[in-house]
């Protein structure tokens, strides 16, 4: 499975009115071009903060589904947001990992988990569910899972993709950063609209 | 005055979600926090850790404030500058500013990071108010000035011994 499909394939999945946060680099890319939203935080810089902040929105928002996704490069940079996530167990956020086991925005430099398995680290974690998939019929399956009423998680989803991208030439996210945030907030009523 | 004060203080800015690492000399402030059922404290792993749990409160609507030590401020710096001030994320950052007073105990790791802390954040743009004895609100007030202002991160500094 390719990194864009496994992403079309959560885009299309989605609970109603979810909130994204995407990591740096190719991922909030390809996101952008699948199909952009107010209620996705494209993170453009802070490589592995993605998990953080989608903590801070599940706590803060619990009848919110969050969704994070990220890539295995991302998590590796903050394995520490694995305890603190279980530990504070929000049952609405899921927790999505492109793990083509490279840093492929920057080369394709081969990462860690070329031989470590993130899922038994997010099982071992205590995370209420962990699935892991390598194939779209897969991803489906287990997206159903962890979108399941009421939500189990929790969930954390090992998503083993290929290396490379949709496009050659994957553009930039073309959206100003504080606008990001600032449309984010208003979609889901953090400002009032002006 | 005392920490009680002080925290009330925080609470009457609107302060209703928190975050961090513990130091020594905020101790008695964090036992507010911890004991408070209606602040959220969530106990983060690393430093900048908390600048993401901070950012994910911030945009659902709360108020955050990250409690750290300066040492680990140092690791937020990427955080704040490309996170923090580009998606105009206002995070009251209240820091417990190590290696005072100079002449005691406090140890040599903590000296370097003493003196780089208030330039650091200059070159970044990051406002800095000093905690006083005389009026440790005035810095509170300063930031969230700043914060509402600006909507970038301000530091609140605290040195050990201020509140009585």
């Amino acid at each position: 499975m390719k990194r864009y499909e496994a992403i079309r394939e959560v885009m299309t999945s989605l609970p109603r009115n979810a909130l994204v946060v995407t990591s740096a680099g190719h991922i909030s890319r390809e996101v952008h071009l699948i199909g952009d939203s107010s209620r996705i935080f494209y993170m453009m810089g802070s490589l592995g903060l993605a998990s953080s902040t989608g903590l801070g929105l599940a706590l803060a928002l619990p009848e919110s589904a969050i969704v994070v996704m990220e890539g295995d490069g991302s998590i590796l940079l903050n394995l520490g947001s694995l305890a603190t996530v279980a530990h504070y167990s929000p049952r609405n956020l899921t927790h999505l990992v492109l793990d083509n086991a490279a840093y492929d925005s920057t080369g394709g430099q081969p990462s860690s988990t070329t031989t470590v398995p993130l899922n038994r680290i997010a099982e071992g974690a205590g995370y209420a569910l962990v699935l892991r998939a390598s194939s779209r019929e897969a991803l489906k399956n287990a997206l159903q899972k962890v979108w399941g009423e009421p939500f189990p998680g929790p969930s954390f989803v090992l998503v083993e993709v290929e290396r490379g991208s949709m496009r050659e030439r994957l553009p930039r996210v073309p959206r100003d950063p504080g606008e990001i945030a600032f449309s984010f907030m208003r979609s889901l009523g953090s400002v009032s609209p002006s | 005055m005392r920490e009680e004060e002080f925290y009330l203080a925080l609470k009457a800015c609107g302060i209703d979600f928190a975050t961090g690492i513990p130091c020594t000399v905020q101790k008695r402030i964090l036992e507010f926090f911890l004991a408070d059922a209606g602040m959220w404290y969530v106990q983060a792993a690393r430093e900048e850790e908390a600048i993401g749990i901070a950012t994910g409160a911030y945009l659902a609507g709360k108020k955050p404030i990250v409690l750290m030590q300066n040492s680990g401020l140092a690791g937020c710096i990427n955080a704040i500058a490309s996170l923090c001030i580009p998606y105009r994320i206002p995070l009251l950052l209240l820091v417990a500013w190590r290696g005072y007073p100079k002449d005691t105990s406090e140890p040599p790791y903590h000296h370097v990071m003493r003196r780089c802390t208030v330039p650091v954040m200059e070159e970044l743009g990051v406002p800095v108010h000093i905690v006083q004895r005389e009026d440790p609100t005035l810095a509170l007030s300063h930031s969230m000035e700043e914060l509402a202002r600006r909507r970038i991160p301000a530091v609140i500094l605290l040195r050990r011994g201020i509140f009585e």
